[in-house]
């Protein structure tokens, strides 16, 4: 199945889901070292985002967190690809600077339809998610 | 958002590398803020430049790029004195990173002049209703507000972006629908100096990321504004005010109807005395060449008794040797490129007295220090005795 979805990053790349219905701050909720969250009370808490397809709602939190994005991705533990609701500023040039596809507002709810471990292609260059 | 067939190229990478990039990120801002396209800038001030705010990874990412910025560009506040660090009591292994992230921006041809005051040095960086790119929190508000040029509030990567291309995503303060005041504040009493700091740290939380209009019953200097505006930006997330026949936008738009007032009394509460300070640190935002004039009046002939740290750029340093030997022959001592706020030096102290609604701010959250206001009187009278 194939949902339309909008171009914030280029690229594709495929990965097995992770999702979290909590708002992600890079900065000080991500080791940048290991790509575990290490927020409290955080959804995705003791989970590591490497090599996942991490679907969440947007960002939040200091601008900083563009460069934790970037530095995942030189640590390699860094996500394949995103999927954000509504993409907002940090996370879409984290993206950027490091090459991760990124996409935003999926034309269906993304939430409805996927569930941890799926099978997923990001094609950020043709705007589409490909569920296998 | 429309890209001319020349950015659609440069977005595709028959530039390079660096610039598909840069085009990348002002297209995806373009985009999540509904641009219609790009617009030529003037001038670029670009954050990120403290080693510690942005640390390896920032290090890392700015010396993988290549090229030249197109407009004028300068930097925000360092780390430490580029030069005089030693003083600072800073570590070597920090100054020789901070040392590698300034030469990562020249390489790129960015001005490696480190100040949040750009306005005090280059007048034509910014003129009324001309585009930027900064990011400097209190050079944002200035330039929106006091000069009427037009900048959001740039991040770092996407303000190093907009120099190497020449241009940002018109949304926001660009537009003159975002510029209309939605708030009115009334502030009683005569104020002066620091009482604007204390205004802006009021005024902050409740404002938000509105535009408020100001009514004042006292003309606010140019300084005095540049305070107001560093505190609301900090305490709020303002990036535009008016005051009333004052700023030059204010007769521009009707008064908004919502309104809120601010007493004396609540401006007076801002002055508490929390701790006893061991470190007087004036200079945030950097100080402007008036400002350096009165510091130095003030301290010509007198000897400190406590630490006084003044901050300013090192530019207006240079344009004025006199007024610096003034103040470091009172044992004053005089640093370039950095502040209170962005240096780790400061984290030593146990108290931290400041003139600025904005270093009264940040100071306890980024040194972990508290820190009680004076006004610039007050605060040098308590670093002579």
């Amino acid at each position: 199945m194939k949902i339309k979805a909008h171009r914030i990053s280029k690229g594709k790349a495929s990965g097995r889901i992770l999702l979290t219905k909590d708002a992600i701050s890079f900065l000080g909720s991500v080791d940048p070292k290991t790509g575990i969250v290490v927020e409290k009370e955080h959804e995705l808490e003791g989970e590591s985002i490497s090599e996942k397809i991490l679907l969440f709602p947007c960002g939040k939190g200091s601008t900083v967190g563009s460069y934790v994005i970037y530095q995942l991705k030189k640590n390699n533990v860094a996500p394949a690809a995103m999927i954000n609701l509504r993409c907002e500023p940090i996370v879409a040039v984290g993206a950027i600077m490091s090459g991760i596809p990124l996409v935003d507002q999926p034309e269906k709810n993304p939430f409805e339809i996927l569930r941890n471990g799926d099978s997923v292609l990001v094609d950020a260059d043709n705007e589409y998610i490909e569920i296998s | 958002m429309y890209l001319t067939t020349e950015e659609e190229k440069i977005y595709n990478g028959e530039y390079g590398k660096t610039l598909a990039q840069c085009m990348q990120i002002l297209a995806a801002l373009g985009e999540i803020y509904d641009a219609d396209r790009l617009i030529q800038i003037k001038s670029v001030q670009v954050a990120g430049v403290s080693y510690k705010t942005i640390g390896d990874a920032g290090l890392e990412w700015i010396s993988g790029l290549h090229g030249r910025v197109v407009v004028p560009s300068i930097l925000n506040p360092a780390g430490m004195d580029l030069k005089n660090w030693r003083k600072m009591g800073i570590d070597r292994a920090f100054a020789e990173k901070q040392l590698e992230i300034v030469s990562a921006y020249k390489r790129l041809d960015v001005r490696c002049e480190c100040t949040c005051t750009p306005y005090h040095i280059y007048e034509e960086f910014a003129g009324f209703k001309e585009h930027l790119a900064w990011s400097e929190s209190s050079a944002v508000s200035y330039a929106n507000s006091v000069i009427g040029a037009r900048t959001n509030r740039e991040g770092g990567p996407s303000a190093l972006a907009a120099a190497l291309i020449g241009k940002t995503a018109n949304y926001g303060l660009h537009l003159d629908e975002n510029r209309v005041p939605t708030l009115t504040v009334k502030v009683e009493g005569r104020l002066h100096d620091a009482d604007f700091g204390a205004v802006g740290n009021i005024a902050g939380p409740t404002v938000k990321d509105q535009v408020p209009l100001f009514k004042f019953k006292t003309i606010p200097s140019p300084e005095e504004l540049k305070q107001l505006g560093a505190a609301l930006a900090a305490s709020g997330s303002v990036a535009l005010y008016h005051v009333s026949n004052v700023t030059p936008e204010a007769k521009t738009y009707p008064d908004p109807v919502e309104s809120i007032s601010i007493d004396k009394k609540s401006i007076d509460s801002v002055y508490a005395r929390r701790c006893t300070p061991d470190l007087i640190a004036l200079g945030c935002p950097h100080l402007g060449t008036k400002e350096l004039f009165e510091l130095a009046n003030l301290l010509k002939g007198r000897t400190v008794k406590k630490e006084l740290w003044i901050f300013t750029s090192r530019r207006l340093g240079e344009r004025h040797p006199a007024q610096i030997a003034a103040i470091t022959n009172s044992r004053a001592k005089v640093f370039y490129d950095t502040c209170m706020v962005v240096s780790p030096a400061s984290e030593r102290f146990e108290c931290i007295m400041v003139n600025s609604g904005k270093a009264l701010h940040y100071v306890p959250s980024m040194c972990g220090v508290p820190a009680v206001l004076g006004t610039t009187e007050e605060c040098i009278k308590t670093a002579l005795h």
